[in-house]
């Protein structure tokens, strides 16, 4: 099943519900809901980072059995060096958005933790590219 | 303990959202940056902030929380509010600031 949101940059009102949106599908399809909780937590962050960096964006959610496989393409500033982006407190958020309690640096690594791959490519004044892929209903027993 | 058990012993201000106030507190979480709370805050938990926007509101649904308790006699923006009742999310007040709060409920959760 593939799944489509537009996320506008700038517009805090409306941010997170794509996030919303695909945790309920998840919810409606029984996916388990540690999985559930990894995926919602690394799509918020991944959605508010278009809301918050970059112009505009376009979010296409694969969900089948096994994985959850979800796209994030933006037009935007890019990210001119990725590792250093990645680092826990690095943050360019301006201080608006600071003040809103957005901008910890935080973001990225929380993607990262909650997800099984995570892969961004990014070029500078064109825009960036997250996919965030979590293996789901895993059976461990 | 429930929302509402933890409203009525400490005497919060329930803003909006009382629909939910039957559900039960897992425990707590203080901070202001979204993204911790997005990180590291658990499902069933009450979130303490001095935030007041919608985002607030995004994360706690997101993450399942039982309530937002906002220090300081803060109000929460409307769009906050409205979030508020639609997700049966409460938001609470309380004149204190965060330390005596958050100490109040600890002591009140353990
Ligand atoms: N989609 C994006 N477009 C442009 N820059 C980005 C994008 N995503 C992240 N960045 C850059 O990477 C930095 C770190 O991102 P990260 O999500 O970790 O932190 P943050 O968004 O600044 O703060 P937080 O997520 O804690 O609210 C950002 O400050 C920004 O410079
Ligand atoms: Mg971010």
């Amino acid at each position: 099943m593939v799944f489509e949101f537009e996320v506008q940059g700038g517009d805090f009102a409306t941010a997170g519900n794509a996030s919303s949106q695909i945790k309920k599908i998840l919810k409606q399809l029984n996916v388990d809901h540690h999985d559930i909780k990894r995926i919602v937590v690394a799509l918020y962050e991944a959605e508010v980072n278009i809301v918050a960096h970059a112009y505009k964006g376009r979010i296409t959610a694969n969900i089948d059995t096994s994985e959850v496989r979800i796209l994030l393409v933006d037009e935007g500033p890019g990210i001119p060096d990725i590792e250093l982006a990645m680092q826990q407190g690095y943050s360019t958020a301006s201080s608006e958005v600071r003040e809103m309690g957005f901008g910890a640096g935080m973001g990225l690594p929380n993607m990262k933790k909650n997800t099984d791959e995570m892969r961004i490519t990014s070029i500078v004044d064109k825009g960036t590219t997250v996919e965030l892929i979590v293996f789901i209903n895993q059976t461990t027993s | 303990m429930t929302v509402k058990e933890l409203v009525e012993a400490l005497g919060l201000t329930v803003i909006s959202g009382a629909t939910g106030l039957d559900k039960e507190i897992a425990g707590g979480y203080v901070s202001d940056l979204l993204s911790d709370v997005m990180g590291n805050c658990d499902a069933g938990k009450i979130w303490i902030t001095l935030q007041t926007h919608k985002n607030v509101m995004a994360i706690a649904s997101l993450k399942d929380l039982s309530a937002v308790i906002l220090v300081k006699d803060l109000k929460p923006e409307p769009d906050m509010a409205l979030q508020s009742e639609e997700e049966e999310i409460p938001v609470l007040g309380s004149s204190l600031p965060t330390f005596e709060l958050a100490g109040k409920i600890y002591d009140l959760l353990n």
